[in-house]
């Protein structure tokens, strides 16, 4: 076995172990963290395919940004384990469903070739970077799915800011922009005062 | 030079074998991070007199000539020191918070080059790679405030947390512009595409350099740096007046040392990026003089001593200041100037070709 295959199963060893502990972890912030740890495997797995954008994108966008939040939403919340434990085996039988439905849809990935369906060849240009590649592809054949794909990113920052906004606030809050434009001259009148003589 | 490298080559396949290359590496490893590390420990002690003079103090003058061995002094204290965990405390993710506060400072510095040779690893995406390290460091401030079990470290911890999101926004689209420009991620390149142009061919390579023609993006990557590394202005993560000292009030010792550490190596690191992106890295402002590392290490000092000149000058911010300053001053003139970018590059007057 070659350098880079025991690196592979390494990761993946790690991969699973991390997943596995998401859903079994009692703590929620062990749970957010093994999550982290799941997509910084993840991003290292993809960097062995040699598909550095993907790598790095994941730890930046997943790992750096939406863990961060998620990680300070969990941390804020006070989670009963044992109520969210009450409907375990009510729901059980769907969870077992859809799992299915999932580990068939993977299974469909992984065995593409033998079931005939046309995968994508990847294209291995010789000296260009994986992202002028992704980003010449981006922007020329596939620019109206990506157009469509932000709209839809935007929509959703929107939804999310109009759910959550509860109309101005009657606070005493302080325009920082008003203050640091204030002068002297409005707040402070310095007055000539004569000497009073006796 | 290059004679001695092959025969340091030829003797270390004698010695190690297959595990040359492993073991040359960390002696790379080593030969970046034992200086980054003596260059931590002594920008303490420029703070400190720095300041000091700018206070009219002295500063550190017990300990050593003009106190230049006081930081190894202060070292070898907090190494001697217990290291207390607190009994409501999360022990294992409190001792590998400080951990994951000092790598991603260590690890950035990977791909950062020296001069157009010297650099550890020179991958194409060296740019978005540091954006993506240096995105983690964040998760050592919240874990350690977190498993404190204390209020006033988590406060530190969540100020922290919101400050350093919403800075990396400003800091990725002043990168977008850095890279546009130079048409590549890779830093060594964007170094290259700062040496050509006019100026640059009229000898005054200087104003060929990135921060003239980017001069917004200049000062929004330097404030989002200093915002970045919760450094003043900015350190409401540990505000001592109002939440003590913010996520690591309750650490002692080593694992104390570890955040100061960490601090001060991101210091180090986005000066050096700064110069890298905006300054023209190791190229020399003048055509007449050589090119070298002794340049990017002159403008590496030069940015440090404004990070300390700030921390005198400026009053800390509030923080909602700070939140408006990150979202609604920088993110719309970030915008703006990518749109300007944008169409200056499209336009015939075209600076970057």
């Amino acid at each position: 076995m070659d350098i880079p295959t025991l690196t592979f199963f390494a990761f993946a060893a790690v991969l699973i172990f991390a997943s596995m502990r998401v859903i079994t972890a009692r703590n929620p912030v062990h749970a957010a963290l093994h999550l982290i740890l799941a997509f910084f495997t993840c991003g290292a797995i993809w960097a062995l395919l040699q598909a550095e954008f993907l790598a790095i994108a994941i730890i930046l966008v997943y790992v750096g940004a939406v863990m961060v939040l998620f990680l300070f939403v969990v941390m804020m919340l006070d989670i009963n384990m044992d109520r969210i434990r009450q409907g375990f085996w009510k729901h059980l039988p769907l969870g077992v469903v859809i799992g299915l439905l999932m580990v068939l849809e993977m299974g469909m990935v992984l065995g593409s070739r033998y079931f005939q369906v046309p995968a994508a060849d990847a294209i291995e240009p010789a000296n260009v970077s994986n992202v002028k590649t992704l980003g010449a592809l981006m922007f020329s054949d596939y620019v109206y799915p990506f157009e469509l794909a932000s709209i839809v990113l935007l929509v959703g920052m929107i939804a999310a800011i109009v759910l959550t906004h509860r109309g101005p606030k009657n606070t005493k809050y302080i325009n920082p922009s008003k203050q640091i434009a204030v002068k002297a001259q409005d707040r402070v009148r310095v007055l000539q005062m004569p000497v009073e003589k006796e | 030079m290059d004679a001695m490298l092959l025969s340091l080559t030829n003797m270390g396949h004698g010695l190690f074998g297959g595990l040359w290359p492993l073991v040359w590496a960390m002696v790379k490893i080593v030969l970046i991070v034992a200086p980054l590390m003596l260059g931590v420990a002594y920008l303490t002690w420029l703070e400190r007199k720095v300041i000091g003079y700018m206070q009219v103090r002295i500063g550190p003058n017990r300990v050593g000539p003009w106190g230049l061995i006081q930081p190894i002094a202060d070292g070898l204290k907090l190494l001697f020191k217990e290291i207390v965990v607190p009994s409501g405390a999360n022990k294992a993710i409190f001792i590998i918070a400080p951990m994951l506060a000092i790598a991603p400072a260590l690890a950035a510095w990977a791909v950062i080059p020296f001069t157009d040779t010297l650099v550890l690893a020179n991958i194409d995406a060296s740019l978005l790679y540091i954006l993506a390290i240096t995105s983690m460091g964040v998760y050592g401030i919240i874990l350690s405030g977190w498993a404190s079990n204390s209020k006033y470290a988590f406060l530190g911890a969540m100020r922290s947390a919101a400050q350093m999101v919403s800075y990396e926004i400003a800091m990725g689209f002043a990168l977008i512009t850095v890279l546009m420009v130079s048409g590549s991620l890779n830093l060594v390149e964007i170094v290259q595409a700062q040496e050509r142009g006019r100026f640059a061919e009229m000898g005054l390579t200087f104003l060929s350099w990135n921060w003239l023609p980017l001069l917004p993006m200049f000062v929004v990557y330097f404030i989002a740096a200093l915002a970045e590394t919760n450094r003043a202005p900015f350190d409401v993560a540990e505000g001592e007046s109002e939440i003590v000292a913010g996520f690591h009030v309750e650490y002692s010792g080593m694992a104390f040392a570890l955040f100061f550490l960490a601090e001060y190596a991101n210091m180090i690191l986005v000066s050096t990026l700064t110069a890298l992106l905006f300054l023209g890295g190791w190229s020399s402002p003048v055509g007449f003089l050589p090119d070298g590392a002794l340049w990017l290490f002159a403008k590496v000092f030069v940015l440090l001593v404004l990070f300390l000149w700030f921390r005198a000058t400026f009053p800390r911010y509030r923080y909602d200041q700070i939140m408006r300053l990150g979202w609604k001053v920088f993110v719309p003139l970030c915008l703006i100037w990518l749109f300007v970018v944008g169409i200056w590059m499209m336009s015939p007057l075209n600076i970057w070709k």
